[in-house]
């Protein structure tokens, strides 16, 4: 299990999305991603795209400047 | 007993486009025991609540991804493609020419089925879904050319359009007994009336309706925008930052080789400052005022002229002097008190 950071800063959505799917694909069961991003959409999208893939959001952080929603993988990946 | 291949479940997959025609043709095959997977591709023109994630006066808004949206209603995976570099081509040089703007649908319809069949042949799925209805849209769904999009696409008969399947021949997936041609539908012509039926009894009541198409590229002041860039850079090529910005701000061009893109809002200035390493950038100091990005080569009379303008859109305007910050990229940062140029000066033919 490992815990990586993806930075998907100044991307608008899906873009976010597609960033996160396309990492999530690369890592095994149990890890986790910081996907750090600024478009306030993501904090919708991300959540929306996780629950239909079966993965899990541990945590959401927003300062006002940056967003970082936190995967664990939990579904299979592709 | 049947054989065990006859057992296995076959699988879909169906382009979603967030709106109601997708939705029900991915609903009409899931109902018939298909394993359904949705695919959307990003062409970079997608509509999806971008200005609204970039104009804070419309931070309240509705800023959901319909297509996840939808997938999430059928129950369904969504893969969402990165295609903007593939699209260029289609929106360059579109082989079926454009709708009533640069709107390449024919080509564009073509392009994605293909995209899909390549998924399918990837990821070892059976057939292709999508929601298209003939007659419903005027370049891209008529009876002449739903042959074309399942010809060129490469796909031929595993595309199934199961809103309009009883008036097309049948398709592999039907001849094979996988779906059942009488379980889908014949829906023709612009009429939504068998559409909105049909939702009400899937029991399904909310979803998009989106004005028009599903991208700017419909659009005519967007397509005005793209069709001037390509007028003055002398050739028919974009890069993607290229369109994001053609989707804010107010473009005005008063000279054939520059033009000036001026914030509208906080939110549009934000946005436009991510953009200040690559173009030149104008804001004034002396007075609140927005960002203004300029693209092209500019002479000196050229930066005189859009720090004018710069100041003109300023709450300076009235002011004898205004003074700009300008930022041209690998210069250091100047400062020019300039006049604002009065609304006379400007002619409506700027305005892009
Ligand atoms: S409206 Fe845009 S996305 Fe839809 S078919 Fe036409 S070109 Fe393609």
């Amino acid at each position: 299990m490992s815990h990586h950071t993806l930075d998907a800063t100044r991307l608008l959505c899906p873009l976010p999305v597609i960033r996160t799917q396309n990492f999530v694909a690369t890592l095994n069961r149990g890890d986790t991603v910081d996907v750090i991003c600024t478009d306030p959409g993501a904090k919708n999208d991300i959540p929306a795209w996780s629950r239909i893939n079966g993965h899990e959001i541990i945590n959401t952080k927003d300062d006002g400047n940056n967003i970082v929603i936190t995967v664990k993988v939990v579904g299979s990946s592709d | 007993m049947k054989a065990a291949t006859h057992l296995k479940q076959k699988k879909a997959v169906a382009l979603i486009s967030g709106g109601l025609d997708s939705m029900l043709a991915a609903r009409t095959m899931i109902e018939q025991n298909i394993h359904v997977e949705g695919i959307n591709f990003f062409t970079g023109f997608c509509v999806e609540g971008h200005t609204h994630a970039i104009r804070k006066q419309d931070k309240d808004k509705q800023k959901r991804n319909n297509a996840l949206w939808v997938a999430e209603q059928l129950g369904i995976k969504l893969h969402i493609i990165d295609v903007i570099e593939e699209y260029k081509d289609i929106v360059i040089n579109p082989k079926h020419g454009y709708g009533a703007n640069l709107n390449p649908c024919l080509d564009c319809k073509c392009f994605m089925v293909k995209k899909a069949l390549q998924w399918t042949q990837e990821n070892n799925f059976d057939f292709i879904i999508t929601g298209e209805v003939i007659g419903q849209r005027p370049m891209s769904q008529r009876r002449d050319t739903m042959p074309v999009v399942a010809r060129e696409s490469g796909a031929n008969d595993l595309l199934v359009r199961p809103l309009c399947a009883k008036n097309l021949p049948a398709t592999l997936p039907e001849l094979n007994g996988w779906i059942d041609r009488e379980k889908m539908h014949g829906f023709t012509g612009r009429s939504r009336k068998p559409q909105f039926k049909l939702a009400a009894e899937f029991g399904i009541e909310e979803y998009a309706q989106p004005a028009g198409g599903c991208c700017f590229l419909t659009d005519k002041s967007y397509a005005n925008k793209l069709s001037d860039l390509w007028q003055a850079r002398g050739e028919r090529k974009y890069e993607f930052d290229d369109i994001m910005l053609l989707k804010i701000g107010r473009h005005l061009r008063p000279r054939p080789h520059f033009k000036i893109i001026v914030g509208r809002e906080e939110g549009e200035n934000n946005f436009m400052q991510g953009y200040r390493k690559q173009f030149t950038s104008m804001y004034t100091l002396s007075h609140s005022g927005p960002l203004v990005l300029a693209d092209g080569k500019m002479s000196e009379d050229d930066i005189y002229l859009a720090a004018r303008l710069t100041a003109r859109f300023s709450q300076g305007r009235d002011a004898q002097s205004v003074q700009v910050l300008v930022k041209q990229v690998d210069k250091e940062e100047i400062k020019l008190d300039v006049p604002p140029l009065s609304s006379e000066e400007i002619p409506q033919e700027w305005y892009v």
